[in-house]
């Protein structure tokens, strides 16, 4: 810095002028920065948080659903209300105790997990942390909710969804919905429940259905639609 | 434009600001936020329950005598929860503090994890695993040494109270092996089952219909405190005080000390500590007096209740006689402590009621009874006519032997069984005795008859059960050869040489014998729920493997392939019912008076299989308890609760956080009461600390004033200090069993004692 003399303080102004132009190109910069960081935040972020995962199993729900006829072969209420949301090789070996077909998926699962008496360890789309208690027979038996409003044409697809892992909850993408913005309609507003069309569900699940998110606020949103309260009290899915 | 530090500070203060700003525009905090909270739930040290397909498997409960059926909820192949099965013949749905909390047995610290060898010293409890083949060889090998010097009589085994096909096996294998020396734990249901033996003639065991009774006399029987089939009770107790029952029951609960069931009942007679007899006595003879008993029956099915006339010719006093003149409330109400008006209303009540029955067996009737006690309350049931009735006590004919082949005997078992029992000189002066195994730790010390070379216990926990466990302890470590088949480290595995873990009630399939008292009879079994969690073994099995290990007539006495074999043979023409719905009830209607009796008679003066003239006439006895009356001048009686102990398991660790501060200090001090009136002639402040000392032992306690426990007593609960077990059971409190000695039975010679001389002192 220049020695600058205390009793010539005139001169300072000419100093000024060497720093002409700075704020317009901080302001420019500062406009990269921001463009970068949103760029950053909206597209890199969400690639690098979740792992895709493809599940053990490429299950055919839709070849199933054939078979069997409707979710409940498979997917059914015990009588004290539990559900068999994700069936154990219990439920699978009352027809696959062999391999009953010639699809590679299949014959993998029995050779892996049937004769080697393991379960499968599925990614869950939709677990939660264990402090959530989530009852399907409140929501399906007394709610009355078709299984399509939260889980899509689920029941259609041939080929299971990969996974997406988020790596610092461990949990699916599913929970926070799969745009990284949290903003989603409401899952009755949500195409879903527009598939209530018998003919409709004869097609596989459209490539572009998103997931309703699963995060609290959607429960809560949910609870005071559909129950008209304008206040849930905490004990309902924190035991 | 001049790059100066200034420019550059300036330039990239605007592009963080920018950025910080950009960023706030994107989920990235706002998300990143929400992930690091749940990140924190997830921990891995944050315990998580399993994941898995949700199952329930039934199951029948043996932690204690009875025989619940129980659901296991699973989630995957762990359990994680047990409740009772909806619709099961014993406990419909109910399920107690200990059953809830099995699963701590089977995934607690408590198990044996395998087969186990001594390491240390006796009960150091330290030891080293080893193979189940070696376990095996090296007992059977041991045990053929034994046989082979021609000293089979040595070896001892105790099987507990259960009498299922495990512990009939154990007999078996005794018998084919050549020792006399069998030690079960007589219970009051064996007293009962005496009793009727010799006042109906009939070899059966005794139930009661408390399902249907509208007067309920018990005789110290804990009704809701774990006696008989405890959630069965439970249940009927509930029933009786449901505003919708229609038929209420009325209970009367005689007993010294305020306990749950007597706090619960509607009248609580405080009699006398150990002469619960003598006021049945007293009330056989208000109804004799008034006329008030079953003419019907006692005319047409009894002997013996006139004068009658024995083999010689001469002239009997009758059972009516002999109570008219010797029993009146007034004569025994020094001995009772009751009012003789109370007698008289009580009995009258009774004799009154529709369906009224009397029952007896103190506390959970895991202790023998006094044979005149259970025969004055079977007199009682008699005189109302309700044996057989609905409502009243039930004369269930016993099934015999199990079907197997018979035992194989080579010379040498079959002299070894000629020996005479360890017992037998303890038991020379009881014409009934059966049997006595708080004689075995004195015949061990003092080597009489003859030493002892070998113990296998596969039941019952005798170091920690046994009077003067300190004389058992010592008298497990004099034996060479201690196997124990316990399942936990309990007390008595503490002391053995081998451990060969039973599996549990859960792991393994096995039968349940009807709980006792229990009206139908319910034969139970339980069901592999889950796979061994450990590397145990059913007890079965490793004896049978034993027997075929070494050779001879002891193996061709255990032909069968395995334990479910021997099991399967055993249940014969229930095994079809007990496989499919894990149960088998008794649905046989109950035999009618002719038919029960089919020309005998109910006897209430009967001959004793010994023989004698005169017949056994009903006396108001109430033993002794030994000791010096003046520096000993409390009676300390036990205090048991299903809350702290049922059945020949301790309590679960679960258990052990229900128990409050008025039983178990803080400190882990044994919490006495006594009542205001006596504490105070002892100068000994509510909650103060004391010395309890009895001719036995002595224990540091705490002194709870207490008024519902009569004065002169001291009340002292069951279930605390153990040396087995878990840290979280293990040393806390004293043990009652330790400090209290055995009093024998004037008839059978089992230990009747209801009680422990004392004295406390201000610490």
């Amino acid at each position: 810095m220049s020695q600058a003399d205390p009793n010539h303080k005139d001169h300072q102004p000419a100093a000024d002028n060497r720093y002409a132009g700075l704020l317009p190109l901080t302001l420019f910069l500062a406009c990269v920065a921001a463009y970068v960081s949103l760029l950053i935040g909206w597209e890199l972020f969400p690639r690098l948080l979740y792992a895709k995962h493809e599940q053990p199993i490429d299950f055919n729900h839709a070849l199933h659903v054939d078979q069997l006829g409707d979710c409940e072969g498979c997917h059914w209420f015990r009588e004290d209300g539990g559900f068999s949301g994700i069936p154990g090789n219990f439920t699978c070996t009352e027809c696959h105790m062999d391999a009953i077909g010639y699809d590679p998926e299949e014959i993998k699962f029995v050779e892996q997990y049937v004769y080697k008496d393991r379960e499968v360890d599925w990614y869950v789309y939709s677990r939660q942390p264990d402090c959530v208690f989530f009852s399907h027979a409140a929501h399906v038996l007394g709610g009355e909710i078709s299984c399509e409003t939260c889980h899509g044409d689920h029941g259609y697809s041939e080929h299971l969804r990969p996974y997406y892992e988020n790596r610092i909850t461990g949990y699916s993408r599913d929970i926070w919905g799969e745009k990284i913005s949290g903003i989603h309609q409401a899952p009755w507003e949500a195409d879903a429940v527009a598939h209530t069309d018998e003919e409709e569900y004869e097609q596989p699940a459209p490539a572009d259905f998103t997931m309703p998110s699963m995060k609290m606020d959607d429960c809560a949103a949910c609870h005071y639609q559909m129950k008209g309260v304008k206040r849930e009290g905490c004990f309902v899915c924190h035991k | 434009m001049k790059f100066d530090r200034r420019t550059f500070l300036t330039l990239g203060l605007g592009a963080v600001a920018g950025g910080a700003v950009g960023i706030n525009f994107t989920p990235v905090p706002w998300k990143l936020t929400d992930d690091v909270s749940i990140w924190t739930q997830n921990w891995p040290w944050t315990p998580v329950p399993q994941t898995g397909e949700t199952s329930y498997k039934q199951t029948t409960c043996t932690l204690c005598p009875g025989g619940c059926g129980v659901s296991v909820r699973k989630v995957g192949k762990r359990c994680v929860k047990i409740e009772g099965t909806e619709g099961h013949p014993v406990n419909n749905g109910g399920v107690c503090l200990l059953g809830n909390s099995g699963l701590q047995y089977l995934y607690g610290p408590d198990r044996v994890r395998g087969p186990m060898k001594r390491a240390g010293r006796r009960g150091e409890g330290r030891f080293i695993e080893i193979t189940w083949e070696e376990a095996i060889s090296e007992v059977a090998e041991k045990l053929a040494k034994i046989r082979a010097a021609g000293k089979p009589h040595t070896v001892a085994c105790m099987t507990g109270a259960q009498q299922d096909t495990v512990s009939a096996l154990f007999a078996r294998f005794l018998e084919a092996y050549g020792s006399p020396n069998l030690f079960k734990s007589p219970t009051a249901w064996d007293t009962q089952r005496l009793s009727a033996r010799l006042m109906c003639g009939l070899d059966a065991a005794v139930g009661y219909d408390l399902d249907n009774a509208d007067y309920i006399l018990s005789f110290g029987s804990g009704l809701i405190d774990g006696w008989g089939s405890p959630v069965h009770h439970l249940a009927n107790y509930g029933a009786w005080h449901d505003p919708d029952t229609k038929e209420k029951a009325y209970l009367v609960q005689a007993e010294p000390r305020l306990s749950l069931t007597a706090a619960k009942a509607d009248a609580w007679v405080a009699v006398n500590p150990g002469a619960e007899g003598p006021l049945a006595l007293a009330m056989v003879h208000v109804i004799i007096a008034d006329g008030l008993y079953d003419k019907n029956f006692v005319n047409s099915y009894t002997t013996r209740f006139e004068d009658w006339t024995d083999p010689d010719g001469r002239q009997q006093a009758g059972f009516k006689r002999t109570v008219l003149e010797n029993y009146s409330p007034d004569k025994l109400a020094k001995i009772t402590g009751v009012a003789p008006e109370r007698v008289r209303k009580i009995a009258r009540e009774f004799a009154r009621a529709r369906k009224p029955v009397a029952i007896c067996g103190t506390a959970q009737g895991d202790q023998a009874a006094a044979l005149y006690h259970v025969m004055a309350v079977q007199a009682l049931n008699a005189l109302a006519g309700n044996i057989n009735r609905p409502g009243g006590m039930q004369i269930l004919e016993a099934e015999g032997p199990f079907p197997w082949p018979d035992v194989q005997k080579d010379a040498k078992a079959e002299k070894g069984l000629e020996k005479p029992r360890l017992d037998a000189p303890a038991a020379k002066p009881y014409p009934l005795a059966d049997g006595l195994i708080h004689a075995f730790a004195g015949a061990v010390l003092a080597q009489k008859p003859y030493p002892v070379e070998a113990l296998l216990v596969a039941g019952g926990d005798p170091a920690y059960f046994l009077p003067r466990a300190s004389e058992a302890k010592k008298a497990l470590s004099a034996i060479p050869l201690v196997v124990s088949f316990s399942p936990v480290f309990n007390d008595t595995a503490m002391y053995a040489d081998y451990i060969l873990p039973d599996d549990l009630y859960l792991e393994s399939v096995r039968d349940v014998p009807s709980p006792p008292g229990l009206v139908p009879r319910v034969v139970g079994l339980t069901r592999a729920v889950t796979d061994p969690v450990y590397a145990s073994r059913p007890a079965g099995d490793s004896l049978i493997a034993i027997a075929k290990a070494m050779g001879g007539t002891v193996a061709g006495s255990f032909a069968w392939k395995n334990y479910q074999a021997a099991l399967k043979q055993a249940m014969g023409g229930k095994w079809r019912t007990l496989s499919s719905k894990g149960y088998w009830i008794d649905e046989s209607p109950a035999p009618s008076w002719t038919q029960l009796f089919g020309g005998k008679r109910f006897s209430f003066c009967p001959t004793p299989p010994a023989g004698g003239r005169t017949g056994m006439k009903p006396q108001p006895l109430v033993v002794d308890i030994p000791g010096d009356a003046k520096s000993m001048p409390l009676l300390a009686v036990p205090v048991k609760s299903m809350q702290l102990e049922n059945g020949q398991m301790a309590a679960t660790p679960f258990m052990m956080k229900t128990i409050p501060d008025t039983v178990l200090d803080k400190a882990d001090v044994l919490v006495v009461e006594v009542n205001p009136q006596t504490a105070g002639k002892l100068g000994i402040g509510n909650r103060k600390a004391a010395r309890l000392a009895t001719p036995f032992g002595e224990a540091d306690v705490l002194v709870v004033h207490n008024e519902g426990v009569m004065p002169g007593l001291v009340g002292l609960p069951c279930g605390f200090g153990h040396a087995g077990y878990s840290r979280f059971v293990r040393g806390k409190g004293a043990n009652y069993h330790a400090l209290s000695g055995a009093v024998a039975d004037p008839l059978t010679g089992h230990d009747v004692a209801w009680g422990v001389r004392a004295r406390l002192t201000q610490a």
